[in-house]
């Protein structure tokens, strides 16, 4: 009873959400989100989700600290070393080949890893010639990917990242430490645009040769992640790369046809 | 009672106490087995083909969005958490370590308490962290039957204990016994 009762209530809190600020989290994996809102619910002393419905609607503070729960920002530098390792032995070369080169990091979350494929397309000197169009549908951490700026703790283990990952260089290269955080270098982001984009409700911005989405589609049902394969599809120029989780497919949806396995261990895929 | 399925979760000493258990199990066993064994995060997908090898039921890692189907056993894949959603498949989340852990024993039993309620079986082994208690305190709560390995015959005692002392379990057993009862549960199952 309990339980039945929690479900309609937490399908009337996303309906609020929705209908009241246009986030829509109704096709998102429905364990996940209620972990995240039971968590809220935890912290916030109201006694049941449909009070919360109701601070939603009238708070938008309220509103702006679930929506920080909602969005899953664990992230870190050159996050499966293995797979930037792929990127540089397998797909660079063929990058190389372009005139110019256009990268879409779709869900970038705080940017660690937009930052770490600008440092292996910078040692690869193919840099100067590429634009990333880093997008994530939560502003704060648009805004925290933008300052650049990661706590200093972390370094030990982004740097041996970076060396599984096949870096040519010294890590402490990219990044001046102060006190506890570490700045990354500003020449790095000369080329990254930061931006809004929701991937639920937005469509096609241009044209790429390369779609980074990395453990964004697992929290997804199959109806989204089938709208969102269809966006990535349109949005890449012939040969260009799909790069998901390793523990995410395209081989489910419609789509799959239109792409082969680059490197399939991987997650990356080429379109045809 | 017709259980439906199986959630073990188990940390330091699992690979040898899960084959310990899962071998007991007949090839027409027909409730899911869901495993969360803690693992080093860049672990492949080792004890899964090492279970598979040793047990007649089909042991595989498990993949976002998989049916969760009668007499397959599945098994967390490193680093992510496992949760069980409304309609009965698995998904993955990157999430926060919780407990420590990435899978955590916990977001699993929760969530499949969520949805087997009554129906589901929760098992705590041998392990050294105190990931698990919660959830299993949910699954009793929700109606489900709890099982503790015995401690004394835990590789290491400290994840049977603290599910012990936060729930009043419906059963502590002793490794060797864990296998059969499983067994005879789905005995149960047959008759009913």
């Amino acid at each position: 009873m309990k339980i039945e009762n929690e479900n309609i209530e937490i399908k009337l809190l996303l309906e609020a959400m929705y209908l009241k600020y246009g986030y829509d989290f109704k096709n998102y994996s429905k364990a996940s989100i209620k972990r995240r809102i039971l968590y809220r619910l935890s912290r916030s002393g109201l006694k049941t989700i449909s009070e919360m419905q109701h601070k939603i609607l009238y708070d938008k503070q309220f509103f702006e600290i679930l929506i920080q729960d909602f969005s899953i920002n664990v992230t870190e530098m050159f996050r499966d070393p293995s797979f930037y390792k792929s990127i540089r032995e397998k797909v660079i070369p063929v990058l190389k080949k372009l005139p110019f080169i256009k990268i879409w990091h779709a869900g970038c979350a705080t940017g660690e890893e937009v930052y770490s494929m600008a440092i292996l397309l910078k040692e690869e000197s193919l840099y100067d010639k590429t634009t990333i169009y880093a997008t994530d549908f939560n502003e704060g951490v648009i805004k925290k990917a933008k300052d650049g700026i990661y706590p200093a703790e972390r370094l030990k283990e982004y740097t041996c990242n970076y060396q599984k990952a096949g870096g040519k260089s010294s890590f402490a290269d990219y990044y001046s430490a102060k006190y506890d955080y570490a700045l990354i270098n500003k020449s790095l982001e000369k080329n990254i645009v930061f931006a809004e984009h929701n991937l639920v409700t937005d469509w096609v911005f241009g044209e790429m040769n390369m779609i980074m989405c990395r453990n964004v589609l697992i929290y997804f049902n199959r109806d989204l992640q089938t709208r969102v394969i269809h966006l990535f599809r349109n949005s890449l120029c012939k040969d260009g790369f799909l790069c998901l989780g390793s523990k995410e497919s395209i081989r489910f949806s419609e789509c799959s046809d239109d792409f082969v396995d680059f490197v399939k261990k991987e997650k990356i895929y080429r379109k045809k | 009672m017709k259980y439906e399925a199986i959630v073990i979760g188990v940390s330091s000493g699992g690979m040898i106490t899960l084959d310990k258990i899962l071998r007991h199990l007949p090839s027409d066993f027909a409730l899911s087995i869901i495993i969360v064994q803690h693992q080093h995060p860049e672990s492949d997908d080792f004890l899964a083909r090492f279970l598979d090898a040793r047990c007649s039921l089909t042991v595989k890692q498990a993949d976002e969005k998989e049916i969760i189907m009668p007499g397959k056993i599945y098994i967390a894949p490193p680093n992510y958490h496992l949760l069980v959603e409304e309609d009965k498949t698995l998904s993955l989340s990157t999430n926060k370590h919780v407990n420590f852990a990435r899978p955590s024993i916990d977001v699993l039993f929760e969530t499949a308490a969520d949805v087997f309620g009554e129906k589901l079986v929760g098992i705590i082994l041998t392990g050294a962290n105190e990931d698990g208690s919660r959830g299993l305190k949910k699954i009793k709560e929700s109606g489900g039957l709890t099982i503790v390995q015995d401690p004394d015959t835990a590789e290491v005692a400290t994840m049977p204990k603290a599910a012990i002392a936060s729930t009043k379990v419906d059963y502590i057993l002793p490794l060797e016994n864990i296998g059969p009862f499983i067994c005879s549960l789905y005995a149960l199952w047959l008759k009913e």
